[in-house]
């Protein structure tokens, strides 16, 4: 197959109405980047799940993360992501303009090199991120433990991918009044800690195929054409594109790493609500390196009118809410999508803060 | 969730890597993975995730090849 | 305040600042004897000139016709960095700036704001930085002040420009429909410039920090009308193209397949999770000339330092129903699919989402 037969297959489909979910951030942003909706028939329809760990962050956890930054002898630390991301009253970024001690890395390595070069001060690493980026944050603490520092800790906020699934899967099937997921693009670099079959149960137990992909556009419209057959065939694969990088069970060393650190426990998803199982917490070998991540859920109250629940689930895209570009905006952010540029709202805001005509 | 690219190992010290984007060199974390020098690696927050087969641009051309066997009824990957 | 600084100059003329050693402290803003030795051993020593020299209240310009005037204030950290430093930027920035009216920049006002604790050798490099700049730009700096904070050890300059017009000004309204959107050069190396060595990552990105008068010559070389014209700097061309557009009343497609940009610049993106197309550049030009003069255009500019990787990323439309959505801008993605390419809205901080 070349490129172009499959993109005139997605431009030109004309079978039954079928909607795919893709679960990542990343994923939302290179759809939007590329362009893709515009490329593919009316009968497509690409829909945006909960894969923005930041924006499904309790405010409480925002608000932990000034307090700590506030405290003299602490430094907090995070990624850019977080920074403009609203608690209670304010961001991190305005909370630095007050004084808070907080600044922006590209690695949580960073702190650790930090911690060591300044052991009067308590170095925090705001500590958000999916299953990618938690085996980061286990070697980190091992090291950090090697070397007997004491002056490192995280405040947790990880969310993990299979509950979420699980929550969106299972409500379409309860629930008639929520549109189907007919298949899902899973998310290439989630995959590579987890594995390609880690999507299997979920597979078989609701019928629905998953296709692990890559970020580029290529990969992307590689995966709904793939997803676009097995559904109108009516099979329930897990399948991979990116072999490259995922294997069949993932990396055995990551995982490793995060079984001797984390355990799981529940969470609160900002817009869906608690989801069983769905974080992950320092254990006991490693509590004192716990900045007080227990605990940090609130649901704040947000207008009636915000349908957050409906983006984050995929029943409705982020144009279809009304208080979306008017009333939400990520300056003045309703609810979660919004929140941030990384959440279905605050992207698809990104790249056309009015409503267009055409897009979808 | 997944910013991560791929660079290729150009000086291993001990759990530390120098690793090349294309001109960039960024000091990366091994723990996670087993690699030696010239490897690929797909590098997350400053740290390798996985080792991979080959550079981007490699990987980019196999992607359709890959999509025909997956395409293919006889190869598929079965529940 | 004149009559000051010549009784506290013989006082202190023999002695001199020690540069090696000294660094800013507030007796250096209380317009006392350090005040004056500053002024006259770091200042002066390097820009001085005829207008400056006079210490007076305010420089006296030959006056008569049409002036643009502009201003801009500079606050980069680090303030040392690959391709220059804040002074060359102070210098630059403004002088750009007239540059983008058609104008003929003449005179730079300074104004430093110095944090206590900015070592004397390093203020000496961004002066001498600006001297070089001026120079090059034909420029005088005619008047100048210096305030002393407390601090950590930063600089902060303010330069404001005047530049002489011709009959012809160049505005940002003056874009039409069917004319030719040029680049003049590589995006982002501003930007990814500073951010590296902010985030530790090692590469060969230099800052393009640096005048663009050569694009207005080869402009008015080829006999070419500029319609409109501005340089790229924060929030990057997508923001750019978007307020020329506004101005111009006009829309806008442009092929991401033409956006400029270098293999080590892109990689760096990618690692960081950002956008070249909002990337702050410091020597790059976004103009709109007819379309017919696209080709001389683009040979005239590829003949300059400055303008050598200059490409063409589309085309100006006439109403919304020829572009894509109702954005103003759009961008036609390498696979053929089209999109809005708005303002930055936010800050364009790396990401690892």
């Amino acid at each position: 197959m070349q490129i172009d037969q499959v993109l005139h297959a997605l431009k030109t489909y004309e079978g039954p109405e079928i909607r795919i979910m893709e679960v990542c951030g990343t994923h939302t942003v290179a759809i939007m980047q590329g362009g893709l909706r515009s490329l593919l028939s009316d009968r497509i329809t690409l829909v945006s799940g909960p894969g923005c760990p930041v924006c499904v962050t309790a405010c409480a956890y925002i608000d932990r993360c000034i307090a700590l930054a506030m405290t003299p002898g602490v430094k907090l630390y995070s990624f850019g992501d977080m920074m403009k991301i609203k608690g209670s009253t304010k961001s991190l970024s305005e909370a630095k303009a007050s004084g808070a001690q907080v600044s922006f890395v590209y690695s949580p390595f960073d702190v650790l090199t930090a911690a060591e070069k300044e052991p009067d001060t308590m170095h925090v690493f705001a500590a958000v991120g999916f299953e990618t980026t938690v085996p980061i944050y286990a070697l980190l603490l091992q090291q950090a433990a090697e070397k007997g520092l004491k002056n490192i800790q995280l405040l947790t906020a990880i969310k993990t991918i299979l509950p979420a699934l699980e929550t969106i899967l299972s409500g379409t099937e309860n629930d008639g009044t929520e549109k189907p997921i007919h298949g899902f693009i899973a998310p290439g670099h989630v995959s590579a800690i987890i594995g390609k079959n880690a999507y299997l149960d979920l597979a078989r137990r609701y019928h629905r195929p998953f296709t692990v992909a890559g970020f580029s556009p290529e990969h992307i419209v590689a995966a709904v054409y793939q997803l676009l057959q097995q559904i109108n065939s009516g099979r329930a694969d897990v399948t991979n594109l990116y072999t490259g990088v995922v294997a069949e069970n993932g990396n055995a060393k990551a995982q490793k790493a995060m079984s001797e650190v984390f355990e799981p426990g529940d969470a609160l998803w900002r817009g869906i609500g608690t989801i069983t199982n769905s974080s992950l917490y320092l254990n006991r070998t490693y509590a004192a390196y716990d900045a007080g991540s227990q605990n940090l859920g609130d649901e704040p109250s947000e207008s009636a009118l915000c349908r957050c629940r409906d983006v984050i689930l995929g029943n409705i895209h982020p144009i279809d809410c009304p208080l979306f570009g008017t009333a939400c905006t990520p300056a003045h952010a309703q609810g979660a999508c919004m929140v941030s540029g990384e959440g279905a709202c605050g992207i698809w805001y990104r790249f056309s803060p009015k409503k267009p005509g055409k897009d979808r | 969730m997944c910013v991560a690219v791929p660079g290729k190992i150009t000086e291993i010290i001990g759990s530390i890597a120098n690793v090349d984007f294309h001109g960039n060199t960024v000091r990366v974390q091994l723990g996670l993975v087993q690699a030696t020098v010239g490897d690929y690696v797909l590098v997350h927050a400053g740290c390798a995730i996985e080792v991979m087969k080959s550079g981007q641009a490699e990987e980019l051309l196999t992607l359709f090849d890959e999509l025909d066997a997956i395409m293919a009824p006889e190869k598929n990957d079965a529940n | 305040m004149q009559g000051i600084f010549r009784e506290v100059f013989y006082l202190y003329k023999v002695k001199g600042i020690a540069i090696n050693m000294a660094t800013i402290t507030m007796a250096h803003g209380s317009g006392g004897s350090e005040s004056a030795q500053l002024i006259e051993e770091l200042f002066l020593k390097h820009i001085g000139n005829d207008l400056l020299n006079e210490k007076g209240d305010a420089a006296f310009l030959p006056g008569g016709g049409r002036l643009a005037f502009s201003t801009d204030s500079f606050v980069v950290d680090p303030v040392f960095f690959p391709g220059g430093d804040i002074g060359k930027l102070a210098v630059c920035g403004t002088v750009n700036d007239l540059l983008c009216t058609g104008a003929t920049p003449r005179w730079l006002s300074a104004g430093f704001i110095l944090e206590e604790g900015l070592p004397l050798a390093d203020l000496e490099k961004i002066i001498i930085s600006m001297k070089m700049a001026a120079s090059e730009a034909g420029v005088i700096i005619a008047c100048a002040d210096t305030k002393v904070i407390e601090g950590k050890g930063g600089i902060y300059i303010n330069t404001s420009g005047i530049g002489t017009l011709d009959t012809v000004d160049i505005r940002p309204s003056g874009g039409k429909p069917g004319d030719a959107v040029i680049v003049s050069g590589h995006l982002g190396d501003h930007h990814a410039c500073i951010l590296s060595q902010r985030m530790g990552i090692q590469n060969n990105i230099q800052s393009d920090c640096g005048l663009l008068t050569q694009i207005l010559s080869a402009m008015r070389t080829e006999n070419i009308v500029v319609h409109a014209m501005r340089d790229i700097t924060r929030g990057g061309l997508a923001t750019v193209l978007n307020e020329l557009c506004a101005s111009s009343d006009v829309f806008c497609e442009v092929a991401e397949t033409a956006i400029p940009t270098s293999a080590v610049l892109r990689s760096f993106c990618d690692i960081l999770g950002l956008d070249p197309l909002y990337m702050a550049n410091e020597g790059k030009m976004l103009l709109f000339v007819g379309g017919a003069d696209e080709k001389t255009a683009l040979a005239a500019l590829h003949n300059t330092n400055v303008g050598k990787n200059a490409v063409c990323i589309g085309y100006l439309k006439d109403n919304k129903a020829t572009a894509p959505y109702s954005a103003r801008v759009s961008i036609k993605t390498r696979l053929g699919g089209s999109r809005p390419l708005d303002a930055l809205t936010g800050e364009g901080l790396p990401r690892i989402c």
